[in-house]
């Protein structure tokens, strides 16, 4: 039985910012951005690797939050929902997937949404024009009890219908 | 009502269309993008554990283990060393600080068990496994589960109640020791002539049916953060709910403070579909420490917490005789419902109420009579998820027409039509009371053109064929349809206040309650249609006791009526004074008005106006200055609508599967809904309710089972082995709305939140059925899983 965690420095780029942190080494990776970082737009659903609520990216990959450590972040890059408005322009100040969401109505009380966004951010990079069949089965890593899926399929086949940057 | 919409125009689905080419002006009916949006696509949404609290304490809670035990002895010495752990509270602990150490009842009855609600703490007994005991509260939450695993707890297992059947057998043990039998009550519902509807009929059937539907599952959990004001005496909790103003009334009462002094907020709700609209032991706990540390404290469900100690719907079996004539026309439906309802009844009784009083649904049934028997046993408790026994109904109901269907040769839609209430029986009277105490009243829908619509989209004509060309191909195609009634809009009232400031701002404040559905931007689309402004100008807070001191909260797909009629006589009444304001600062009489963009402008010379701003501050008064003759302070209005009577969605559903007679496997191949829920105020919210009502439904037809072993142990504690539909498993769903104008509101909707749910399993099950029929398989359960299914084409190739 542990007492006191023993703390480590990290130090990770998120969202493009350096950051050197003393972080517990049992604190998985989504309560650190979360709690540590505050980036509390990483949502945590079940803690056990399936929802999907918790998906950032790490150095590039789609990664459950709750699955990995904080220390196993160390020199990595962490990309998170709060990157994925960066830049944008317009009154509403989303990205082009973020935006497609909205215009399908892709999401309802949207705490699956955020790791929803990350895991298609990565699907978007790695192939711009997937079909309804690869974006399915990219979603098929996350649970959704509101939308049915069937509108967050559209909106990730209309952003990819755009190309980047063109909200 | 200065709209009219024409009764029974079909809206068709969705076209691509984006939010920034949204120009309207009208905005009830539109399909707005909503004003939710933008903040939870950046990661800005504002749920519980997003709230940033300096110096919060954190809790966590000791559950049971057992199902059923005996409290010899705990020993909370070792947790209580734990560097970091600031207090641990067991029952004796957290009953000083507490007016009742035992869980109010949710829905007062005069007729229930007594003493049968849940504790806050367990003391010398547990009944449930997931039963909190023991409260750590620490520095962090990491310590204070640390702090969970250092208390020594001794129990003496108990014999343990683990099925309704076994929980009625004279020689099973007693689900509590303070219980005074496993029954927690029994009612009877019907009316006619059941007896000798039943003596008269050329023909009786009958079914023994099983319809389990496992738990709600919101992807946030529930949550409560509270802090107290020692100088003020008051407290705020924020918690994760569908209903703050009864938890703030549950609260008050418990911790004996006055209102006064209790505000609950709602933050950003992720999901609630049912297991939300309680007030749960946790949310009377963290405030009860938070007043007696002085500290905030805050505790978050994990996942494995909510599938034990958030409630379940689970298991309901049904013994049923349907008795027709040769034509199939139903005369008389009666039968046998055993309801489990876990070891406490937070709530009451409305579940299996709910269940046994909408089978009859949107038949014409002459004589009906359900005995209804509400078994306890040593599970987690249960009250009602999206659909709220309406579905475990309508499955009783249209497994039913479809045995009566092939006895009698009958075709499965041409039997329905048969017995659907017509169009012009409207309104219909069911010939039960609801539990406001008024009959039950089906308020209008065409159901046969509902169904029709729906036999139509999915080519019902044309299904035959395609069954037989891939038989001869070697596949297994069915089709399955199901039609279901939902009484909305349970009453009795629910708050709406429209304020404006004399910046201009309008902010509408309402006891309704945002769990995801949209209800801000649906709310402030009824207040714009009235304003005429554009949405983002109405600032929307729901579920905030200290902003309304009314509200009911969301349940029983209710809001959009009872919230937005609210609305929407008080936006009627702002707009009306905004108006004879101007009237006379403007000199010009009304007729010659109009209100726009948060002005009152004169319609021949636009540039001849008055902001709503000025008006508001006209009407905030100035010290001894006169306001406007006959014209009363503020602008602003509250709507409180007011009704007993419930406005009826009604659906039907058609749905085309293959199944694989090698692995049981199901796929689903086409969905279609057709709907009327009246008026829609947003049309593709409204399909987003549809899509995402029929995906619980589909998860109840095939995959979730809240799995126990023989000692109420729970087998199903991840989502590895209770199963959510996921986005392969499940089609497009092709939605179709009819829409009648209710007459039983100002604005002629009906709710829609769990219309979507209801036909879903029936349907899905009797296409699962048509597919087997080479095999003569008959299914009478939800969900069926593919090994189920192997074992029923085995049993019946073997037989």
């Amino acid at each position: 039985m542990s007492q006191h965690a023993s703390m480590r420095e990290i130090t990770l780029h998120v969202n493009g910012e350096a950051r050197t942190c003393t972080v517990a080494d049992r604190s998985n990776l989504a309560d650190f951005l979360r709690h540590d970082l505050q980036l509390t737009g990483t949502h945590v659903g079940c803690e056990h690797g399936v929802c999907g609520a918790c998906t950032v990216l790490v150095d590039g990959r789609s990664v459950r939050g709750c699955l990995m450590l904080a220390v196993q972040a160390d020199g990595c890059s962490v990309e998170t929902v709060e990157s994925l408005a960066a830049g944008t322009q317009g009154a509403a100040g989303l990205g082009p997937l973020q935006q497609a969401f909205r215009d399908r109505h892709a999401l309802q009380c949207g705490y699956c949404t955020p790791g929803i966004l990350m895991s298609l951010t990565e699907l978007l990079r790695d192939d711009p024009a997937p079909d309804e069949q690869a974006v399915r089965l990219v979603l098929s890593g996350h649970l959704c009890r509101c939308t049915g899926y069937q509108n967050i399929v559209a909106a990730a086949l209309q952003a990819a219908s755009k190309p980047a940057g063109d909200a | 009502m200065d709209t009219i919409v024409p009764s029974g125009q079909v809206v068709e689905p969705a076209t691509a269309a984006s939010a920034d080419d949204y120009t309207a002006r009208r905005m009830f009916g539109t399909r707005a993008p909503r004003i939710e949006d933008p903040a939870l696509l950046r990661g800005e949404g504002r749920y519980l554990d997003d709230i940033r609290m300096p110096d919060p304490l954190h809790a966590a809670f000791l559950r049971s283990p057992h199902a059923h035990a005996r409290v010899v002895r705990i020993d909370l010495a070792a947790a209580r060393a734990l560097p970091g752990v600031v207090a641990v509270f067991d029952a004796d602990a957290i009953a000083r600080e507490l007016t009742s150490l035992r869980m109010p009842l949710g829905f007062p009855s005069a007729t229930l068990q007594k003493d049968i609600t849940p504790w806050v703490l367990s003391c010398t007994e547990v009944a449930f496994v997931g039963e909190a005991m023991v409260m750590v509260v620490a520095q962090s939450r990491a310590i204070a589960e640390d702090a969970l695993a250092l208390i020594e707890v001794d129990f003496e297992p108990l014999p343990v109640v683990h099925d309704c059947h076994q929980a009625l057998d004279d020689a099973a043990p007693v689900v509590r020791s303070d219980a005074a039998s496993n029954i927690a009550e029994r009612l009877q519902v019907g009316f006619g002539e059941v007896d000798a509807a039943f003596a008269a009929a050329p023909h009786v059937f009958t079914e023994s049916l099983f319809v389990h539907r496992g738990a709600a599952h919101p992807m946030e959990g529930r949550g409560v953060l509270a802090r107290y004001d020692a100088v003020e005496d008051a407290i705020t909790i924020w918690t994760s709910t569908q209903m703050a103003h009864e938890v703030m009334h549950s609260i008050a009462a418990m911790l004996g403070m006055d209102q006064h002094n209790v505000r609950v907020v709602a933050p950003d709700v992720g999901g609630g579909f049912g297991c939300k609209y309680l007030t749960y032991p946790e949310e009377v706990a963290i405030p009860a420490v938070a007043r007696c540390l002085g500290r905030p404290v805050k505790w978050v469900e994990d996942r494995a917490e909510h599938f034990v100690s958030a409630i379940h719907e689970r298991d309901q079996y049904w013994d049923v005789d349907i008795a027709v004539d040769a034509r199939g026309t139903i005369l008389g439906v009666r039968g046998r419902l055993l309801h489990d309802q876990g070891a406490y009844t937070p709530q009451g009784i409305n579940l299996p109420y709910n269940a046994a009083t909408s089978v009859t649904g949107p038949y014409r049934v002459p004589a009906y009579r359900m005995d209804v028997i509400i078994c306890q046993t040593n599970k987690t408790p249960v009250i009602p998820v999206r659909g709220a026994g309406y579905p475990q109904a309508a499955f009783v109901m249209e497994r039913m027409l479809d045995r009566v269907a092939r006895e009698l040769a009958i075709d499965r839609a041409e039997l329905r039509a048969r017995n659907l209430i017509p169009v012009e029986k409207m309104p219909y009277d069911k010939g039960l009371t609801n539990r406001a105490g008024v009959r039950s009243i089906v308020d209008s829908g065409d159901y046969a053109r509902t169904q029709a619509e729906a036999l139509a989209r999915i080519d019902y004509a044309g299904f035959p064929a395609r069954q037989r060309e891939a038989r001869a191909r070697g596949r297994y195609l069915g089709l399955g349809l199901a039609n279901a009634v939902k009484a909305t809009s349970r009453g009795p009232f629910e708050s709406a206040v429209i304020r404006v400031s004399p910046q201009g701002r309008i902010d509408l404040y309402t006891g309704a309650l945002a769990m995801g559905q949209g209800l801000a931007t649906a709310l402030a689309q009824i207040a714009a249609e009235q304003l005429d402004v554009p949405l983002d100008m109405i600032h929307v807070t729901c579920g905030d006791t200290g902003r309304v001191s009314l509200g009911m909260g969301g349940f029983a797909s209710r809001q959009t009526v009872m919230a937005g009629s609210s609305v929407h006589l008080a936006a009627v009444e702002v707009r009306n004074k905004a108006l004879r304001v101007g009237e006379q600062l403007l000199g010009v009489p009304l007729e010659g008005l109009r209100l726009r963009d948060g002005r009152v402008e004169v319609v021949s010379a636009p540039g001849r106006f008055v902001t709503i701003g000025d008006i508001a501050r006209k009407l905030k008064g100035a010290p001894g200055y006169s306001l406007p003759p006959g014209i009363t302070p503020g602008l602003e209005a509250t709507g409180l609508f007011q009704t007993n009577s419930q406005a009826h969605a009604n659906a039907c559903h058609a749905c085309e599967v293959e199944v694989d007679p090698g692995t049981g496997a199901v796929r689903l191949l086409r969905y279609v809904a057709v709907h009327d829920s009246g008026r829609l105020v947003n049309p593709t919210m409204a399909e987003g309710q549809i899509h995402g009502g029929v995906v619980h439904g589909i998860g109840n037809a095939l995959f979730e089972k809240m799995g126990y072993d023989d000692e109420a142990q729970p087998v199903t504690g991840t989502f590895a082995d209770y199963l959510l539909p996921t986005s392969t498993e499940v089609p497009d769903i092709e939605v179709v709305f009819i829409e009648t104008a209710s007459p039983t509101n100002p604005i002629g909707v009906k709710g829609i939140g769990e219309a979507g749910t209801i036909p879903v399993a029936p349907a899905i099950v009797s296409a699962i059925e048509n597919a087997l029929s080479p095999w003569n398989v008959h299914l009478a359960e939800a969900p069926v899983s593919p090994v189920r299914l192997l074992e029923l084409i085995d049993a019946s190739a073997a037989a």
